[in-house]
């Protein structure tokens, strides 16, 4: 009989750590960490965060993609991450899935953007094989016309880090925080958040999504599991992550810049 | 250039083109490697004129990349040393990191790139340049590559993939 580990032979290692309701900031910044210091493969998987929480990518200009007002009322934390992309508003009912990979992890993949989607799609259809009109739309993780996954990445000269926060449920509450972003895909067809996207829960339920991630991951990779008190006295102590909240006074600002 | 050369059975392929006439851009199938520029094998340019240095991306680079939307950049009167990064270019969701083909102090930033990032795109050897250094060991340049063993590790790339 052979053992599981054989069918992995030749496969390159890639640690795999998974939380439940991590929250985000702390996520972020142990991906940032792993992406900025460590020489291995990871995966991590989060399911659900804590509080609900925006978050924008590097570039993103709060003026433009939150109704500040609304925020600063409900207190609602605003993180700017170290990847780019766009806006998401994240919660207990968002499931977290990141790779971050040597730039040799995955054969014959060239470090760009577009490539490395190329492949996240790949792996992703496997998932979903079957489920869905699934596929990677103009970057996005859609059923048909409807995104459920916001992805975004980081290349460094040897890693590349692709982190993608699925709706597995929503609060159409909380999309009110979120304005209509001015670059948005030709497929959005300017619809608003509710038309636009969609829940993964009506097309799969959440632990298998979680276990066919983690099985397609394993026909690439083998994937050794570890909890993040086996690494936390590996990671540097000095490194300091660039993700983090932005302030009232920051936001404040940004909406009297702004004219709001 | 956190990337390395894409290779498929329509690569782009690469061509020399003098510096003197940095006008002569071919069509867009093709990217342009100028003659008498310094590479990186991150993908990276140098143009060393007197005491000054530039630096950018290549127009492969660019081409790869996509739209740039966003350059962060670092402030002047700050340092870059050969093979690290000083700053990053987003584009397609992503942030890349752009790394330095040599070392020095940081004497000029390009502050068009804040309204206009999509220079880099545009006119990734004039107008798309990144930062100027005062280079503190010259002989860095020398370890750099030329735009003919550019275009041929560019092609040894395509080649690979």
């Amino acid at each position: 009989m052979l053992l599981p580990q054989t069918r992995n032979i030749g496969l390159p290692m890639m640690n795999l750590m998974r939380f439940k309701g991590l929250p985000i900031l702390q996520q972020l910044h142990i991906e940032e960490q792993l992406l900025r210091t460590s020489s291995e493969n990871w995966c991590i998987i989060n399911d659900g965060t804590n509080d609900p929480t925006i978050v924008m990518g590097v570039s993103g200009k709060p003026a433009e993609l939150l109704e500040i007002e609304s925020v600063l009322h409900d207190q609602v934390p605003v993180i700017r991450r170290f990847t780019g992309g766009g806006t998401v508003i994240v919660d207990h009912e968002t499931i977290f899935v990141t790779f971050i990979c040597n730039k040799e992890a995955v054969p014959d993949l060239q470090p760009y953007p577009r490539s490395i989607m190329s492949w996240s799609g790949s792996l992703y259809s496997k998932v979903f094989q079957g489920i869905g009109d699934f596929r990677l739309r103009e970057n996005d993780y859609v059923f048909g016309n409807h995104k459920f996954g916001g992805n975004a990445q980081s290349i460094t000269k040897n890693k590349w880090i692709h982190h993608t926060s699925f709706l597995w449920d929503f609060n159409v509450r909380n999309m009110a925080y979120l304005k209509l972003p001015k670059r948005a895909p030709a497929y959005r067809s300017a619809r608003g958040h509710l038309d636009f996207i969609c829940r993964l829960n009506d097309y799969m339920p959440r632990s298998t999504f979680i276990d066919k991630t983690v099985e397609a991951a394993g026909t690439q990779f083998s994937l050794r599991s570890l909890e993040l008190e086996a690494i936390e006295t590996c990671l540097e102590t000095e490194f300091r992550p660039s993700t983090r909240f932005l302030t009232s006074e920051e936001l404040e600002v940004a909406a009297a810049v702004a004219g709001q | 250039m956190a990337l390395r050369m894409w290779g498929s059975s329509t690569a782009s392929a690469l061509k020399i083109s003098c510096a003197s006439k940095p006008h002569l851009y071919l069509s867009r199938c093709f990217s342009t490697v100028l003659d008498g520029l310094k590479y990186a094998e991150s993908h990276e340019w140098v143009k060393h004129e007197g005491s000054v240095a530039t630096i950018d991306i290549t127009d492969h680079a660019q081409d790869h990349l996509g739209e740039v939307v966003f350059v962060e950049l670092p402030e002047p009167g700050g340092s870059v040393s050969k093979g690290k990064g000083f700053g990053a270019v987003e584009s397609v969701k992503a942030t890349s990191d752009v790394n330095s083909p040599i070392s020095g102090e940081i004497v000029e930033v390009n502050s068009k790139l804040s309204e206009a990032p999509g220079l880099i795109n545009s006119s990734p050897y004039e107008e798309g340049w990144m930062i100027k250094v005062k280079p503190s060991s010259p002989s860095e340049l020398e370890s750099l590559m030329g735009s003919t063993e550019y275009t041929k590790f560019c092609e040894e790339e395509d080649a690979s993939h």
